[in-house]
C-alpha cells in the first residue's frame, strides 16, 4: 500500500512537471494563420526554444489572461483595441520594452499607431503584427450593386444578407448611416444614442438577413452556399472565397472600411519573455512575414515584406483597395472602458428581436 | 485486524481523489463564482456588495424573456423527446428479440460517438438552402424554391432533440424491459383495450423512467450551448448565450456568474416542480 501511495504522489508530480513550461519554451496564444509550422519548425531550430500555439480570438484570450491574472502564456496577439482599457482595468499586460524590439523592419505608421492605441499612462502595451479591414465580401453576379454598409439593409437583397452580430456591424452601421462613430468616443451619452439608432435600424432591418454569422468558417459557408449574396467579412476570408468562386470577392464600403491591427503583448505573468522578444523580432523579418501573408492572406506590417509577396496576393490587393480606399479606411482606436456594456446591450436586444 | 486495517486504507486512497476532484474542480470555483455574482467595482477599484447582478435580470425583459424563452423550449424538447423514443424503446426491449435488440440499441449510441458539434455540422447540410432535403424536394419537382428551415427555431429544436434524444431512450428502455410480459398478457386477457393497457400498466410502470429520462434531457438542453448557436436562427437567444456573452464579450463576469446560479436555481425549481406536479419521488427516479 505505502508502495502504491509513493508512486501515486510520484506520477502526479510527473505529470505536474510536464505540464510546467520550462525556459526553453514559448507558449503562444494567437489566432489561426498567425504562426505557420514551417515557421515554427525553423524558429525552434535557429533557437532551440520549444513554441507551444494556442488558437484563440480577442473574446477568448482576454477572458482566458483575466481568469490566470495574465499567467498561462507567454505572449499574447490581442487586436490593439482592446488592450488599454482591460489593461487599466485588469492589470494583465507587461510594458513593451522598444528596445528590444527591431522596430526597423516594421512600417514605422504601424508602430506610431499601436503605441498610440495601447498606451496606458505612458507606456505602451503592444508591438504591431499584422494588419487588415472588415469590409464587405459580396456575390458580384447575383448583387451586382451592393457598394456600402447600407446595402446590408437593402430589401433588394432581402432574405439573403449575413453579418456578425458583434461589435463591428454598430460601427460599420453607424458610418452606413452617415456617423462617425469613432469621433463620439470622448462622449458617452452621444455614443450610447447613436448606438440605439443604430440598433433601431438593425432590428427594423432583421427580417431581411438571411443569418448571422459567428466565425470566419461560417463566414465562408453563407456566401459559397449561395445562401448568402451581400454580407460583412474579412478581406482576407473575401479572397480565399475568391479562388474558389471569382464572382465572389472583398470590396471595401463606400463610406469606408473599418481598419484593424492586431499585435503581440506579454502576459504580466510570462514565464519566458526573452523567447517572447526572439519569435517577435523572428516572424516580423521580411521573408518570415512574407510567408504568413503569402500563406493566409493576412497583411503583415513588416517593412520589406512586400518584396516577397507572390503575384496572388499582389493582384488580391490592388482589386479590392484603390488608394481612395485605403485612404478612407476607419481605424479602429482604443475602446473606452464602459462602451464594451453599451454595444453588449445592443447586441443583445438586437439577437433577441423578433 | 489486519484485513480491517488495509481496508481502511484502502477506502482512504479511493475517497480522497473523488473529494478531491469534488472540491477541486466543483465546489471552490462555484464558491468562487458565487461571491463573484454578488460583487462589483467600485469606483475606488474595489470590490463592493451588490444585488445589481440579480437585479438586472429581472429588471431587463431581455433577461428574462430570454430565459422563459429557453425554459419553454426546454420543456417542449423533452415532452418531444419521449413522444418520438418512447416507441423506439418500447420496440427494441418488447417487440424485436433480445439478439437483436442489443444490436440496435448500439447502433443508436453511433451519434455519440462522433460527437456533439459534428453531429450539429451534419444537420446544416440536411438542412440548409441548398442541403440535402431542399435538393431533393426540388429534384422531384416538389418545390421550386428552397424551403427555409436552417437558422430557424425549427432547427434549432432538431438539433437539440437528436443530440439529447438518448438521454431519454435509455433509462426508458431499462425500466421497459424490467415489465413482466405477463401483466401485459393478464390485462388483455381480462379484455383490456391496447390503449388501457397503454396507460394503465406500462406508462405507470416506466414512470420512473420517463422521469430520470426526462430530468436529464430538459438539463441538458437548458444548458446547451453549440446547437442553439450553430443551427439557432437570428431570433434564437438562449439563456447559454448570453452567459457566454457576459463573460467575454462585456467582461461582466460578476453578471455572468449571477445569470449562471439564476439558471441553476430556476431549472432546479421547475424540475422540483415537475416531480410535485407528476407525483414522483426524486429517490424512485434514482433508483
Amino acid at each position: 500500500m505505502k508502495k502504491l501511495a509513493i508512486s501515486s504522489v510520484a506520477i502526479a508530480t510527473l505529470l505536474a512537471g510536464s505540464l510546467y513550461a520550462g525556459n526553453g519554451t514559448l507558449r503562444l496564444i494567437t489566432w489561426k494563420g498567425y504562426a505557420p509550422k514551417a515557421l515554427v519548425k525553423k524558429f525552434e531550430k535557429e533557437t532551440g526554444i520549444k513554441v507551444k500555439v494556442t488558437y484563440s480570438n480577442n473574446e477568448e484570450m482576454i477572458a482566458k489572461l483575466r481568469a490566470t491574472r495574465g499567467g498561462g502564456f507567454d505572449l499574447a496577439q490581442p487586436s490593439v483595441d482592446r488592450i488599454s482599457f482591460v489593461q487599466k482595468k485588469f492589470h494583465i499586460y507587461h510594458a513593451i520594452d522598444y528596445s528590444k524590439v527591431n522596430t526597423n523592419q516594421i512600417t514605422t505608421a504601424m508602430v506610431k499607431a499601436a503605441k498610440k492605441i495601447s498606451g496606458v499612462d505612458g507606456k505602451v502595451y503592444s508591438v504591431p503584427y499584422i494588419y487588415g479591414t472588415t469590409g464587405m465580401i459580396v456575390n458580384k453576379k447575383l448583387a451586382p450593386g451592393a457598394n456600402d454598409w447600407s446595402d446590408l439593409w437593402n430589401p433588394k437583397y432581402a432574405g439573403k444578407i449575413s453579418y456578425r452580430l458583434k461589435r463591428p456591424i454598430l460601427i460599420g452601421a453607424a458610418f452606413g448611416m452617415g456617423y462617425n462613430p469613432f469621433a463620439l468616443y470622448s462622449d458617452k451619452a452621444a455614443y450610447k444614442k447613436l448606438i440605439e439608432k443604430v440598433t433601431k435600424k438593425l432590428i427594423a432591418s432583421k427580417k431581411y438577413v438571411k443569418t448571422y454569422w459567428t466565425s470566419g468558417d461560417t463566414q465562408k459557408a453563407v456566401i459559397t452556399s449561395g445562401d448568402v449574396v451581400v454580407e460583412s467579412g474579412w478581406d482576407a476570408i473575401g479572397w480565399q472565397v475568391h479562388d474558389k468562386n471569382p464572382n465572389i470577392d472583398f470590396i471595401c464600403p463606400k463610406s469606408g472600411a473599418l481598419g484593424w491591427i492586431d499585435t503581440f503583448a506579454i502576459p504580466a505573468k510570462s514565464k519566458n519573455i526573452k523567447a517572447a522578444y526572439k519569435w517577435i523580432n523572428f516572424i516580423l523579418q521580411p521573408k518570415n512575414a512574407a510567408y504568413v501573408t503569402n500563406q493566409s492572406s493576412y497583411m503583415t506590417v513588416s517593412k520589406d515584406a512586400p518584396k516577397y509577396f507572390n503575384d496572388k496576393i499582389k493582384t488580391d490587393f490592388k482589386r479590392s483597395y484603390s488608394q481612395k480606399d485605403i485612404d478612407n479606411i476607419k481605424w479602429y482606436d482604443a475602446l473606452p472602458s464602459g462602451f464594451a456594456a453599451i454595444e453588449a446591450k445592443a447586441l443583445d436586444k438586437i439577437k433577441a428581436a423578433q | 485486524m489486519e484485513n480491517k486495517k488495509s481496508f481502511n486504507i484502502t477506502f482512504y486512497l479511493l475517497i480522497i481523489p473523488v473529494l478531491l476532484w469534488l472540491i477541486i474542480l466543483i465546489v471552490l470555483p462555484h464558491i468562487d463564482l458565487l461571491i463573484s455574482s454578488f460583487q462589483s467595482d467600485s469606483d475606488a477599484g474595489g470590490k463592493v456588495f451588490t444585488l445589481e447582478h440579480y437585479a438586472a435580470f429581472f429588471q431587463s425583459k431581455i433577461y428574462w424573456l430570454t430565459f422563459v424563452n429557453t425554459a419553454a423550449y426546454a420543456i417542449g424538447i423533452t415532452i418531444l423527446a419521449f413522444i418520438v423514443t418512447f416507441p423506439v424503446a418500447f420496440y427494441l426491449t418488447k417487440v424485436i428479440s433480445k439478439k437483436y435488440s442489443s444490436f440496435l440499441a448500439l447502433l443508436l449510441l453511433i451519434p455519440l460517438w462522433v460527437g456533439e458539434l459534428v453531429t450539429v455540422y451534419g444537420w446544416m447540410i440536411i438542412l440548409g438552402d441548398h442541403g440535402v432535403i431542399n435538393e431533393f424536394l426540388i429534384y422531384i419537382g416538389l418545390i421550386d424554391k428552397p424551403i427555409n428551415m436552417l437558422y430557424t427555431n425549427f432547427s434549432m429544436s432538431i438539433g437539440l432533440l437528436y443530440i439529447s434524444m438518448l438521454f431519454m431512450v435509455v433509462p426508458v428502455m431499462s425500466t421497459l424491459e424490467s415489465l413482466d410480459d405477463s401483466l401485459i398478457e393478464a390485462a388483455s386477457d381480462l379484455g383490456a383495450t391496447k390503449w388501457t393497457i397503454f396507460t394503465k400498466i406500462i406508462i405507470p410502470y416506466s414512470m420512473p423512467g420517463i422521469t430520470s429520462g426526462g430530468i436529464i434531457v430538459f438539463m441538458l438542453v437548458i444548458g446547451d450551448y453549440v446547437a442553439p448557436d450553430i443551427l439557432g436562427g437570428k431570433s434564437s437567444l438562449w439563456f447559454t448565450e448570453q452567459i457566454y456573452n457576459e463573460f467575454l464579450s462585456t467582461f461582466n463576469w460578476g453578471e455572468g456568474a449571477a445569470f449562471g446560479f439564476l439558471l441553476l436555481m430556476i431549472s432546479s425549481s421547475i424540475i422540483w416542480l415537475a416531480l410535485k406536479l407528476t407525483g414522483q419521488k426524486l429517490e424512485k427516479v434514482g433508483s
